[in-house]
């Protein structure tokens, strides 16, 4: 502010311009000085703080504890997982929850928000306020409200295993949780792994080998036909060769309480119910907004040029609707990732109750917040880094 | 394109034709959409009656406890509610003294409500505002002109949650206006602390944030200083909006065009008073709404404080589940508390909706 003054009687006092800290760069120099001690200053009291803090009260210091013995068990985990693991397999048990909370919701979400975004736009009146009925509420409801909703209606509401709903035919929903049937394991499912894996890797070449041609010839190739045979076709052919061993391992009532199949918990449930309901919402909106920025025009020009309406579709409307879908649709998923971490309000043990445990045992709370800290910022802006690329890639070449 | 199936024929015709004509065009003009219309129509009417028979017709207003509840009907038992609403919405705060609580509501809403009207974007609505903050402050702490003083540990309930997110919008936007100057500043130093700043916020949540300053500030004090509770959670919040509204602002600041950073410079102002008069109240304007949709998301966000055990409105309603007389009514204490959510936000929502096409008359040919 002190500055003001000077550039106002700039005109009239001009001598006074060549006084050393009227130079900007002089200026600049100075305060960003200034500002560097400030925070380095700061930085050294709060850390000598601490230092003096911790050694009054005893606490460790570093990250030797992640080698201890946890001593605490998880309920839910994808890996081998005993108390008696370390603090390190804890770290790492509930990161994949995370992860497994995160991919699952992600393409949940993904699928429940393209529907609704779509009948946003449905000529049908009652679809079109249904859809928007459904963005209303769930956007404007705090999402750990709608947390707890689900799972005290999974947890007290539901009935017990014994009068389990039945909504599909082998799939229960009951106070322990979600059942589902899954395909039990069998020798010959890597074969079909592997045919999956070729599928795909020959698609990829076909791909890039039908560009060419293209280019060269002027033909088209139908590479979505063929690529759908390839990975699909091939894993099923190699399927009936083995012996067709596919059996459905399916839920039963046994005693007080399911077995077979796989199943969710009330808790796993609970948050994935939550967060796909609340970030469709978000992403029926951007699906929406995509569509609608598709300019008329493009559509009657393509369909000018003779272009059936699948072609219009796949080459014209959804590249130009995907560039301004996809940046906002990546930071939903950012967003519903970090949601995940209010698993701790309602018990999922995710990295964050994990870390949580930690600090509440080893009262080392700078190294569990870190560890939680840098995870996510890695998360974040690994994927902000391949947002970057990406939009570089396919922003509209400017004049 | 939706639109257009929405026209109707201009005149003639009375009511009831015009409404088959309608219907026709928009819910039953192909066998496909005849279809959606049967079958969404009906179980949007499947799932309106459950709900009204569950909340209505079977539910049971007056009752002692939830047992007397449970006998007396097997829909919503909307006596737990008339007797926790005064819990839910003022909580721990000293039964007698509550009436500040409301007094501190009532005018907390009212310069809000004020703040979305327009005209009173002035200098005068901001003196009020630190007037209404002040006095706000005197009666919840009270320990002055005779009122009992109250500690912010009990501070709760919808009180705290309007406290927190005005106050964190006000700190949180001060801040963020500096962010997004230094951020755009053409010293590496400021740049630097205000793009790690941003950036770090906005890449971690804002559970890891409240964590941090519940758990890891009380370290970082020297002994025998503290910091309470609330006024911990308030940095944090303010600290994590201020991050995502100084990325808003530097939008606006980047929209702005050049021509306007150079003629306030071919006037020889300062820095600051470019800033000040030329190019914050242009940036600003543009991102109003985007403002406005941060602020919605930062009131649904203050009931994360509940996680670390402050007594806002979800907290409230978490405890007041807890009494044995009443357990397990948690549908009607989420909905309750739903309720209070969903209008404010669906408020803010159409307002900023409103306020849009109002910015943009302008600019609108």
């Amino acid at each position: 502010m002190a500055t003001s003054g000077v550039a106002d009687r700039g005109s009239t006092e001009r001598s006074s311009d060549t006084k050393i800290w009227n130079n900007p760069t002089v200026r600049g120099v100075f305060w960003q000085i200034v500002l560097i001690v400030a925070v380095l200053g700061s930085a050294a009291y709060l850390a000598s703080n601490a230092i003096d803090n911790l050694a009054r009260q005893h606490i460790a210091s570093g990250f030797g504890f992640l080698n201890r013995e946890s001593g605490f068990d998880i309920s839910e985990k994808l890996v081998q997982y005993e108390p008696s693991d370390t603090y390190r397999d804890a770290f790492l048990v509930g990161l994949l929850n995370t992860f497994e909370v995160a991919g699952l919701g992600v393409v949940l979400a993904t699928i429940l928000g393209t529907l609704i975004g779509v009948a946003r736009l449905s000529p049908n009146w009652l679809l079109r306020k249904l859809a928007q009925c459904y963005v209303e509420l769930w956007r404007n409801l705090p999402l750990l409200l709608q947390l707890f909703f689900w799972y005290a209606l999974l947890h007290v509401a539901a009935p017990g295993p014994r009068d389990a709903w039945n909504p599909l035919p082998d799939v229960f929903i009951s106070n322990r949780g979600l059942m589902f049937p899954t395909p039990s394991a069998d020798p010959s499912h890597k074969f079909i792994w592997i045919a999956f894996f070729v599928g795909v890797v020959a698609s990829i070449g076909l791909d890039w080998w039908g560009r060419k041609r293209q280019e060269a010839t002027g033909k088209p190739f139908p590479i979505l036909a063929a690529s759908a045979a390839l990975i699909i076709g091939l894993p099923v052919l190699v399927l009936l060769a083995t012996g067709a061993h596919m059996t459905l391992d399916k839920p039963v009532m046994q005693g007080f309480n399911f077995a077979g199949g796989s199943s969710f918990s009330p808790e796993l449930t609970a948050l994935l119910i939550g967060l796909v309901v609340y970030t469709a919402s978000y992403i029926a909106e951007i699906v929406r907004s995509g569509i609608l920025a598709v300019s008329h025009g493009q559509t009657e020009a393509a369909g000018a040029l003779g272009l059936q309406r699948g072609l219009v579709l796949r080459l014209i409307v959804l590249p130009q609707a995907l560039r301004v879908i996809i940046p906002p649709m990546t930071s939903q998923y950012l967003n519903l990732t970090k949601n995940s971490t209010l698993a701790v309000a309602i018990g999922f043990p995710d990295l964050v109750f994990v870390a949580q445990t930690q600090i509440n045992q080893t009262g080392q709370a700078i190294e569990g917040i870190g560890i939680i800290m840098a995870t996510y910022l890695a998360i974040s802006l690994s994927i902000s880094l391949l947002m970057n690329i990406y939009n570089a890639r396919i922003a509209l070449k400017g004049r | 394109m939706a639109t257009a199936t929405t026209m109707l024929p201009a005149s003639g015709s009375n009511g009831l034709q015009r409404f088959g004509l309608w219907a026709r065009a928009n819910l039953f003009n192909s066998v496909g959409n005849s279809i959606i219309t049967v079958l969404f129509g009906a179980l949007a009417l499947w799932v309106a009656w459950s709900i009204f028979k569950w909340g209505v017709i079977d539910a049971v207003f007056v009752a002692p406890n939830m047992r007397a509840c449970q006998t007396a009907g097997t829909g919503a038992c909307w006596a737990f509610v008339g007797e926790k609403w005064r819990f839910i919405l003022f909580g721990r705060y000293p039964y007698e003294e509550q009436w500040r609580t409301a007094i501190v509501l009532v005018l907390l809403f009212g310069m809000t409500g004020a703040s979305f009207v327009p005209k009173l974007w002035r200098r005068e609505t901001a003196y009020a505002w630190v007037a209404v903050l002040i006095i706000s402050g005197v009666l919840m702490w009270g320990g002055v002109l005779g009122l009992v003083p109250v500690e912010s540990d009990l501070w709760s309930g919808l009180p705290l949650t309007m406290i927190l997110s005005l106050l964190s919008m006000i700190f949180g936007f001060i801040l963020a206006v500096f962010l997004a100057l230094g951020r755009r500043s053409n010293l590496p130093v400021v740049k630097l602390i205000c793009t790690a700043f941003i950036e770090i916020m906005r890449g971690v949540p804002l559970i890891t944030i409240l964590f941090m300053a519940s758990l890891m500030l009380p370290l970082f004090l020297p002994p025998g200083f503290s910091v309470s509770k609330v006024l911990r959670a308030l940095i944090a919040i303010t600290m994590f909006l201020a991050a995502y509204q100084a990325e808003d602002i530097r939008a606006g600041l980047m929209a702005l065009p050049k021509g306007q950073f150079e003629a306030a410079d071919a006037l020889g102002l300062s820095y600051w008073r470019k800033t000040k008069s030329i190019v914050l109240p242009q940036a600003i304007t543009i991102v109003i709404p985007p403002l406005v949709g941060n602020l919605i998301g930062n009131f649904k966000n203050t009931s994360l404080v509940s996680i670390i055990s402050l007594l806002d409105l979800m907290n409230t309603t978490q405890v007041a589940l807890v009494d044995p007389n009443w357990r397990g009514l948690t549908s009607e204490a989420y909905l309750f508390l739903g309720a209070i959510y969903f209008v404010a936000c669906f408020a803010m929502s159409r307002y900023s909706q409103w306020l849009e096409v109002l910015l943009n008359k302008g600019k609108r040919r």
